[in-house]
């Protein structure tokens, strides 16, 4: 009498948590679709900004929305599911199951890599469809984006699962997450370039992981002379990956420590 | 399958200051289905999930299918299947999709379109569990229970919020899984349903075991009651009383009822609930 594997649990797990994501109108309209719908917008705004370099405003809006939208499919994401699961008796559930925890984090990682892959590729095809977005042909901007995915997400997913346990209830999900990701995206210089917000904002910003990626991702998809665009001048990609491997570091470290199979308030 | 499935000594387990499980002792047998009977707050469910592997205790001894669920592996809970008490997940997934999903989790899993008609679902089986009714989701969370063929099934107040048909049916579903030699623990607060499915029945009352045995063991054979118009008297000797009474009256006894003791009778007084209280 053989268990089912580890790994063959894991694809499970991954195919129905891909199922339940994409058919629960929450998480389609409030995870998948906002970065969107905000790029649509902000980028309608600002696209006729005076061109810099013969870059536009949305193009330069596409590339930092690319790590808002990883963001949101991550650390949203996780963030808002684990609370609901824990809340509603999902985890407890599966718990009880003889299945080995790696499955289900295997599972929740198909779910975020597809789900921010996903993303990625709606944001680029709304800059390139409306904002003259032109995709870097270089496979150095590719691998580099690459990179920032992988950090990018991991960082977030794993702050995500410690920020889910600070929601007490399902209903105190979306508020745990919802408002750190919006107010990231004003300080991290995703809405608004970051010359132009007061000094003591941008450095609170510099703290978190959103300002970096956002970065990074303008220096993979802009071309080259867009770095003088920076508030240092350049890319800074040594700093970028610096800060996102020590946030994934710092990220798994609480959610050892704070990760609950349990809601506190039930029995 | 005569040999101790399930055995509890001096189980105790507090919630802050409140001691849920209080020096409860249990024993299982292979094969045999128990229901623990007890009124709200008695620890019926603490005692199903420190059993069943889903929550710690503080003390005592427990020993499930030889193993401590304390240290529960894998292998472990495959043997197990658990209906607890209701969920409201799985929500996006229709009752084939989640059956389908829950069986792979098992070395040797029951067929789920077999486990689907079981619970009387097949007409439901593509409709999402949103769609369902509160009876008709429960009857889905038997299934997920049942789909991994466990030795011992625990069932949480498994027909809260079923009509008399669904019980009727659900009450079906585990006498054959009784059948097939599967060893079911059974919580509940309805009297009939424990009645109807366990062969032995144990009364728990503030976190311990007031007594337990078969119907017939529980029920106090002496405590016959007898009511008339004008009075009620509990006696061993009914038939007597009665003789008493026509003599009394000089024929007919106005109003008369004899009633053999109920389970009813022996659960309101090992639970310290009065009757008709």
């Amino acid at each position: 009498m053989t268990m089912p594997s580890t790994l063959a649990l894991g694809a499970a797990r991954g195919a129905i948590e891909l199922k339940q994501f994409f058919r629960e109108r929450s998480s389609v309209v409030f995870t998948f679709a906002f970065p969107a719908v905000l790029l649509v917008l902000v980028g309608s705004i600002f696209d006729g900004d005076p061109i810099v370099g013969g870059v536009g405003g949305g193009q330069v809006l596409t590339a930092s929305f690319a790590a808002a939208g990883i963001v949101s499919t991550s650390f949203v994401n996780l963030g808002t599911a684990l609370a609901v699961e824990r809340d509603d008796g999902t985890l407890k559930r599966l718990r009880a199951l003889p299945m080995p925890p790696v499955a289900f984090f295997l599972g929740k990682i198909v779910l975020v890599v597809v789900a921010s892959l996903a993303e990625l590729a709606l944001l680029l095809a709304i800059g390139v469809l409306m904002f003259d977005v032109d995709l870097p042909s270089d496979p150095a901007a590719w691998a580099t984006a690459a990179w920032l995915f992988a950090l990018g997400i991991t960082a977030c997913s794993l702050l995500g699962i410690a920020a889910s346990s600070l929601a007490r209830s399902a209903r105190s999900a979306g508020a745990m997450t919802t408002l750190p990701y919006t107010v990231l995206l004003f300080i991290s210089g995703v809405y608004v370039p970051l010359q132009t917000l007061p000094g003591w904002m941008a450095d609170v910003g510099a703290l978190f992981p959103v300002k970096w990626l956002a970065q990074g991702f303008r220096a993979a998809l802009l071309p080259d002379h867009m770095a003088a665009q920076e508030p240092a001048g350049q890319w800074e990609l040594g700093r970028v990956a610096v800060i996102l491997a020590l946030w994934c570091a710092g990220g798994l470290v609480l959610c050892l420590t704070t990760f609950r199979w349990r809601s506190s308030l039930t029995r | 399958m005569n040999d101790t499935v399930i055995r509890v000594r001096g189980l105790r387990k507090s919630y802050g200051s409140t001691a849920a499980v209080d020096g409860l002792d249990l024993d299982v047998r292979g094969g045999e289905t128990l229901a623990v009977l007890g009124p709200n707050g008695a620890g019926k469910s603490t005692t199903v999930q420190i059993l069943s592997a889903q929550l710690g205790r503080d003390g005592g001894e427990v020993a499930v299918l030889g193993t401590d669920p304390a240290r529960a592996d894998r292998r472990f809970r495959s043997r197990l299947g658990i209906v607890s008490q209701t969920a409201g997940d799985l929500l996006e997934l229709t009752v084939a999709e989640v059956v389908r999903h829950f069986a792979g989790y098992y070395p040797r899993p029951r067929d789920p379109e077999r486990v689907i008609a079981e619970v009387g679902l097949s007409g439901q089986a593509k409709r999402k569990l949103r769609q369902l009714s509160g009876g008709q989701r429960r009857r889905v969370d038997v299934a997920l229970g049942v789909v991994g063929n466990p030795e011992l099934l625990f069932l949480d107040e498994p027909t809260t919020g079923f009509d008399p048909e669904s019980r009727r049916r659900f009450w079906d579903l585990v006498r054959s899984l009784a059948a097939d030699g599967t060893t079911v623990l059974l919580t509940t607060h309805y009297l009939d349903e424990a009645e109807a499915l366990a062969d032995r029945i144990a009364v728990i009352a503030g976190g311990r075991i007031r007594a337990s045995g078969t119907v017939a063991e529980l029920v106090d054979e002496r405590e016959v009651a007898v009511t008339w118009r004008d009075g009620a008297e509990t006696t061993d000797a009914p038939t007597a009383l009665v003789a008493e009474l026509r003599g009394a009256y000089g024929g007919e006894v106005p109003g008369l009822c004899v009633a053999r003791p109920s389970l009813e009778d022996a659960y309101l007084r090992l639970t310290g609930q009065e009757a008709g209280a």
